[in-house]
């Protein structure tokens, strides 16, 4: 706090004070400083440390001393003796496959396994900044491309899986990337025309941008579910995870389009002028010298965007599409299994949390390159 | 901000008479314009028209008739008198003010939480910073339906109403929601409260002239005998002039069930449990970073003029931080409101639960939606608006 070092040099210097002699070893001096340092600040450690204690003892019980691990068959018969007091966590072995991977015909389960793999693959290289290049666009398309074969098949000896049968964690992974990856052109695209000089175009993108976040998403997933149809001649069917899917582009689109938006504010005005005075294109110039610019400054929130959809997507739940959490509330369906609900809670809560807490991390170290830069 | 490339100089570019071609920038824009609205018009036509015909394939009408028809759906947990035998309207009033219910006290107790959160991330007692991290973490990283689910399910799991948990008298917890002792409120009451309301209006006035003066002449004024006077004892006689009683209602086992207090459904509970904790570690860390964003000098140099650290805080630090917290708020105020409409998973019955029943009884699906959509937007218009009248009031003054 008192830093004295900043101060400007006193025409007489004074000596620095000698450091206080530490009380005790490394241990006690840092104990000293960050948890006993005056009387308020013990207190709330003993009571923290109280709870805590309580807390960890409760949760080891519940979580680890009294759980039943494994049973066979669908004889649940142990864990309901525990009446509560231990987890069952047997419902995860037992129903893990279902979970991850929905109705997808059980021997074809490799696939979708495979598709969830590609992705995060395809995440893991797009986070590395010497990867930043023209290349990675083909590399996404190509990548969606092949999810996309591995997951329908119908061809070289794999059987055609319906979208229906799909389900788990792929459909999680695909509801948010595709949403990303095609939500991002399509905000790029509106953030351009709400900074248009054009009225009609920048008063569509306006109204585009502003109906879309000022209403909740399920509104638009049930558009999607119920309304849809009713905007659709007669005979074209689209299916329900495709519509969903195009909510979610919309949906992303608008979101996207506010942190390009930010982004293009930052770029400096010389940078526009001077493509304007070689001569460039509207295009060329966004596409050679603005754009360029404006996402790199945007990344972190980008990051933090995906983030939300890729938590959103479980609200696919409620028009009924298996994603991640519609598998792991349908599995518990199973009388047999009824109430063991918080274990499937938290096992798809520790997977989401992998994803997440990957991606807030991935996000701040972005945001401390930066800093240092 | 609108223009990419402003014009710099006053001077009136000379006018060029028009050239019929692309390569001529007005054309051009005239060009794009009418494609782009062409295109949305035409798409929303074709929309349009497959609607109509698929309505009169099914025989279903265009209109919002259909609210003055009997709703015959039950609403367990309303605020304002309800039957199933009232009009879909009043379903949909009771919806909104369900809505409205969480949302506000959603957004009061997120705000409180997170602020103290926020600050507990930064204090200096390592145990307590470290905690508030993993709070915010775990919470921000989790969907928020998952967590809404899985509070749902604790509540499901407790005792039933016998065996009903009480941590403190006439407080219960049971898979009958929360039950709280409460003040029957009569026509009495509420004039007191009025009278508390007008007491706590007129103080500002007061204050406002007070620091006014102050002002001009440099004395400080006491408000305290007026805080007394309005605040106290002018609620105070008009409680006793009207005869009002506050005897406190402590709930009551009778049967199954509790009779008396007020009664918080678990629907609704979960609900706001999982909204407040959810939106309240995004507030901790705008609430952090705006703390942060705040130069350090400045709370050294108000300790160097032998400031208190109250006073420290509440005139020198947090007036600076807000200005970098407002505007983000807004957006999780705005998140808050439209994340309530996850009522729907759990039962709780929303607007957004009941324009869906309303959907599946009657196909009125463009209209149900259409009224969803309405409802939030005006919601989130009126958030907005309150928070730029805010924000504008805190932003700085500069001189």
């Amino acid at each position: 706090m008192s830093s004295v070092a900043h101060l400007p040099q006193d025409p007489l210097p004074i000596g620095p004070r000698p450091a206080p002699r530490a009380l005790g070893g490394h241990l006690t001096v840092w104990l000293r400083a960050n948890l006993f340092a005056s009387i308020p600040s013990s207190i709330m450690t003993l009571l923290l440390l109280f709870v805590l204690g309580k807390a960890c003892i409760g949760l080891w019980q519940w979580g680890i001393a009294n759980a039943v691990w494994i049973v066979s068959g669908n004889d649940t018969s142990a864990c309901r003796a525990l009446r509560g007091v231990g987890a069952c966590w047997a419902v995860v072995p037992e129903k893990y496959r279902f979970i991850l991977f929905g109705t997808y015909p059980f021997d074809e389960q490799w696939r979708p396994a495979l598709a969830v793999l590609i992705f995060i693959a395809l995440f893991a290289v797009s986070s590395r900044r010497s990867f930043w290049r023209k290349e990675l666009f083909l590399l996404w398309a190509a990548a969606l491309a092949v999810i996309g074969c591995l997951m329908w098949g119908g061809f070289l000896g794999l059987s055609f899986v319906t979208q229906d049968r799909w389900g788990g964690l792929p459909v999680t992974l695909i509801l948010a990337t595709f949403g990303l990856a095609f939500g991002f052109p399509l905000g790029i695209l509106v953030a351009l025309g709400r900074r248009s000089k054009l009225p009609a175009i920048r008063s569509l993108c306006v109204l585009y941008v502003e109906l879309i976040r000022g209403v909740p998403l399920i509104s638009l997933l049930f558009m999607a579910s119920v309304m849809f149809p009713l905007f659709m001649p007669d005979g074209v069917n689209i299916d329900k995870l495709l519509r969903a899917q195009i909510a979610f582009i919309l949906y992303a689109g608008a979101y996207l389009a506010e942190v390009v938006r930010g982004g293009l504010q930052a770029v400096p005005r010389g940078q526009y002028e001077a493509a304007d005075a070689l001569g460039l294109s509207y295009w060329e110039k966004h596409a050679l010298i603005v754009l360029p610019q404006a996402i790199r400054h945007v990344i972190p929130p980008l990051v933090n965007t995906f983030i939300a959809f890729f938590k959103d997507t479980s609200l696919v739940l409620i028009i009924g599409i298996f994603d991640l959490l519609t598998t792991a509330k349908t599995a518990i369906v199973d009388p047999a299994w009824q109430s063991f609900s918080v274990e499937v809670y938290v096992f798809v809560g520790v997977i989401y949390f992998v994803f997440c807490f990957a991606m807030s991390r991935y996000s701040r170290s972005l945001e401390a390159q930066r800093g240092t830069n | 901000m609108t223009t990419s490339t402003p014009k710099r100089s006053p001077a009136r570019a000379p006018s060029r008479p028009w050239r019929l071609s692309l390569s001529d920038p007005r054309v051009a824009g005239l060009f794009w314009q009418i494609l782009v609205v062409g295109i949305a018009v035409a798409i929303v036509v074709w929309l349009w028209s497959n609607a109509v015909h698929n309505l009169s394939v099914r025989r279903i009408s265009t209109g919002f008739a259909f609210l003055g028809r009997e709703a015959g759906m039950p609403i367990a947990d309303s605020w304002i008198d309800y039957t199933p035998k009232n009009t879909y309207l009043r379903a949909f009033i009771v919806g909104i003010v369900n809505t409205l219910r969480v949302a506000v006290i959603g957004i009061v107790l997120a705000t409180v939480i997170g602020t103290l959160v926020g600050i507990a991330r930064l204090s200096s007692n390592w145990l307590l910073a470290r905690l508030a991290a993993v709070y915010v973490e775990v919470l921000r990283d989790l969907p928020l339906l998952l967590q809404l689910l899985f509070w749902y399910v604790l509540m499901q799991g407790l005792p039933a109403a016998r065996q009903a948990f009480k941590p403190i008298e006439g407080i219960y917890l049971s898979n009958r929601g929360l039950i709280l002792p409460s003040v029957p409120l009569h026509e009495a009451n509420w004039w007191t409260i009025l009278a508390l309301v007008a007491g706590l209006v007129v103080l500002h006035l007061v204050r406002r002239r007070q620091i006014a003066q102050q002002m001009l002449d440099g004395r400080a004024r006491s408000a305290w005998p007026y805080a007394l006077g309005l605040v106290v004892v002018l609620p105070a006689l008009v409680s006793w002039l009207m005869g009002a009683s506050w005897n406190i209602m402590l709930p009551e086992l009778r049967g199954f069930n509790f009779v008396g207090g007020l009664t918080l459904a678990p629907e609704y509970f979960a609900l706001l449990i999982a909204l407040v904790t959810y939106t309240s570690a995004f507030i901790a860390e705008i609430v952090r970073s705006g703390i942060q964003a705040v130069p350090r000098g400045q709370s050294e140099a108000a300790k160097a003029l032998g400031l208190k650290r109250g006073f420290v805080l509440q005139h020198i630090v947090l007036p600076q931080a807000l200005r970098v917290i407002i505007p983000p708020m807004t957006s999780q105020y705005l998140n808050l409101t439209k994340n309530s409409s996850l009522a729907v998973a759990v039962g709780y019955q929303d607007i957004v639960s009941i324009a869906n029943t309303t959907l599946n009884q009657t196909g009125q699906a463009i209209e149900s939606i259409a009224l969803i959509m309405m409802v939030f937007l005006t919601i989130s218009l009126g958030i907005s608006l309150f928070m730029n009248w805010y924000n504008a009031r805190i932003a700085l003054v500069e001189r």
